[in-house]
């Protein structure tokens, strides 16, 4: 009994180390395009705002891109399983371009950057529950060359 | 590619006796007493079974006939088919003259029978349907075709005996369109298939090597007009189902998505998606003319046009949230009409014109409902942890959308499925499919 709730509790605080309100903030799904340069960036349930957390990593894809001027990339737009097709459909390509759109306010061109939406088609996470949900809310850049 | 959708069915009508509605289904109140029936099976002589074995393997086609029927009306919810072992009369007699009071003593209010022969080459099949408390036939008609559409002709009979006995148009000829689904949840391989609306006759129309999404009739069934991400470039496309030729639909320079026909067919609505904005458009089909619909820097989706097409309910956050929306055609006289607790998604006009049906998110539990087209009047039909996309019946009577099941803490356990359920939020069944299968959308009727 007292094991059983030590594991639960232990449960609870390791889904809480890697959540923050909604927003996943572990490493567990995360690439990297080079040394320190995570590839991806999550959201909250139903946004696109990018968190501190999110700008910090594409001000660094920004920088790993200005050093690497002949790679181009595809930023991937994601939600979870908890909203419908279509709608889930424009949420990712609107969480794609919301990072698009930073990577260009740190100097990196339009042409360089092509964006696509899977909606929830393509989770990283087949669970459902919150953290796994958390992790598939995601916009990640991928080297297109 | 697959085979054509109008074979040609010859209709006849038998002489009958003219009568007037005697027994009738009141449908208003879903299934809480469907009818008792009695689906004798068709006769058929032995050179005809003969014959139709040796070309087709079909073993007493007859029965196989009624069997359809059977099916058919059970799943409707509405009638109650008697088991056959009850039955006392022989199938040929019956068809000729029931004796009504062996009809009437296993509770059978209504009683269809049917004969079979094959003439030239075609399978001739007739069917009377009789009122068995009142002693009369009710309706008697015939039917020539290839003998490769039996199956055809019991969705048609059913058809007839359901018009004739609820006073609507049945929807049993009729074909789902819908995407079947397989492999693990991260890595979904997705086809579009087709199948008979009793789950029947499934065809694959494309073969999975890319993503494809969200499949749509033309109103005359011919068409389709899909989602797919055919080298990594989701766009709208169009397929025709008699020749298997496909193309883009407009030249966009960014994802397209959530398409529709227009009522006439002439159009396609769908959303176009650019620098995070998605917005309605249309595409004419035979001038290749784009519209913007909506200009909003909200997300604008999934719109269905009334069957007037005067009418476009869509859906869009620019409430904040996903709510249900109706406008004029040309994108004017914006009005929300989703106020409800919760968000709101896929709005589908009814065929009949009256009642737009949704999907609902709501403390974490999906919902299909209906409301009427000023938004009032809510109706939840059903709720799970997952469903959405409703498409109607094209007698406004029944609802067809997917249900996705929770995944357990390992993320087993994941599967895709078609459900239907009456509009009364009667008769919630599983359709059967091959494999997983979601976003269904159903075909008008094949035959009127």
């Amino acid at each position: 009994m007292l094991a059983c709730l030590v594991l639960s509790a232990c449960a609870t605080k390791k889904v809480q180390n890697q959540m923050q309100g909604d927003v996943y903030t572990g490493k567990d799904t995360v690439e990297y395009l080079a040394s320190g340069v995570p590839d991806r960036v999550f959201f909250a349930t139903n946004e696109s705002v990018l968190t501190t957390a999110s700008r910090d990593t594409l001000r660094k894809q920004a920088e790993w891109l200005r050093k690497n001027s002949k790679v181009n990339v595809v930023l991937e737009g994601h939600a979870d399983e908890r909203g419908t097709r279509e709608y889930n459909l424009a949420l990712g390509e609107r969480r794609a371009n919301a990072a698009k759109d930073y990577l260009m306010t740190y100097g990196i061109s339009a042409n360089r950057i092509s964006v696509i939406s899977y909606g929830k088609e393509r989770p990283v996470d087949s669970g459902s529950n919150p953290l796994a949900w958390s992790k598939n809310r995601r916009s990640v850049t991928v080297k297109a060359n | 590619m697959i085979k054509k959708i109008t074979q040609l069915i010859i209709l006849i009508i038998l002489s009958t006796t003219q009568s007037f509605a005697l027994i009738e289904v009141d449908i208003t109140r879903g299934n809480l007493e469907p009818l008792p029936v009695a689906v004798s099976p068709l006769s058929s002589d032995k050179k005809t079974n003969d014959k139709l074995v040796k070309e087709l393997k079909i073993e007493n086609i007859g029965d196989k006939i009624s069997e359809v029927v059977e099916n058919n009306l059970k799943n409707s919810g509405l009638f109650n088919p008697l088991n056959k072992d009850a039955f006392l009369q022989k199938p040929d007699i019956a068809h000729l003259k029931p004796r009504f009071e062996d009809w009437s003593l296993i509770k059978a209010q209504a009683l269809i029978t049917g004969k079979v022969t094959l003439n030239n080459e075609k399978l001739r099949v007739e069917f009377r349907l009789w009122d068995v408390l009142a002693a009369k036939e009710m309706m008697a008609l015939a039917f020539t075709t290839v003998p490769s559409n039996w199956r055809r002709i019991g969705h048609i009979i059913t058809d007839k005996v359901y018009e004739r006995l609820t006073g609507e148009k049945g929807y049993f000829d009729t074909r789902i369109i819908y995407v079947a689904e397989d492999g693990p949840k991260t890595k979904r391989i997705k086809k579009l298939a087709i199948m008979d609306q009793d789950g029947s006759n499934t065809k694959y129309l494309t073969l999975g090597n890319e993503l494809v999404l969200t499949p749509r009739f033309n109103p005359t069934n011919q068409m389709v007009t899909y989602l797919s991400y055919f080298r990594n470039l989701p766009r709208v496309y169009l397929l025709d189902i008699e020749t298997g030729v496909q193309e883009v639909v407009g030249d966009f320079p960014g994802m397209t998505f959530a398409p529709r026909f227009s009522p006439d067919g002439k159009k396609i609505i769908m959303s176009f998606a650019m620098d995070g904005n998605s917005d309605i458009y249309t595409m004419n089909l035979e001038n290749r003319i784009v519209e913007r619909i909506t200009n909003h820097p909200s997300i604008d989706t999934s719109p269905s046009y009334s069957p007037d097409g005067k009418f476009i309910c869509f859906n869009s956050d620019r409430s904040g949230y996903q709510q249900i929306y109706v406008m004029k055609k040309d994108g004017t006289n914006v009005k929300r009409i989703s106020f409800g607790k919760g968000l709101y998604g896929t709005p589908v006009w009814s065929p009949r014109g009256d009642l737009i049906a949704f999907t609902k998110l709501h403390k974490g539990k999906f919902y299909i409902g209906v409301m009427r087209t000023d938004g009032s009047g809510e109706r939840l039909l059903t709720e799970n942890y997952y469903q959405e996309a409703p498409s109607w019946s094209p007698n406004g009577r029944v609802l067809i959308f997917y249900r996705e099941t929770k995944t357990d803490s390992e993320g087993k356990g994941f599967s895709a499925k078609l459900w239907s359920i009456d509009l009364t939020g009667y008769n919630e069944r599983m359709v059967k499919t091959e494999s997983d299968a979601s976003d269904p959308s159903w075909s008008s009727l094949l035959s009127n």
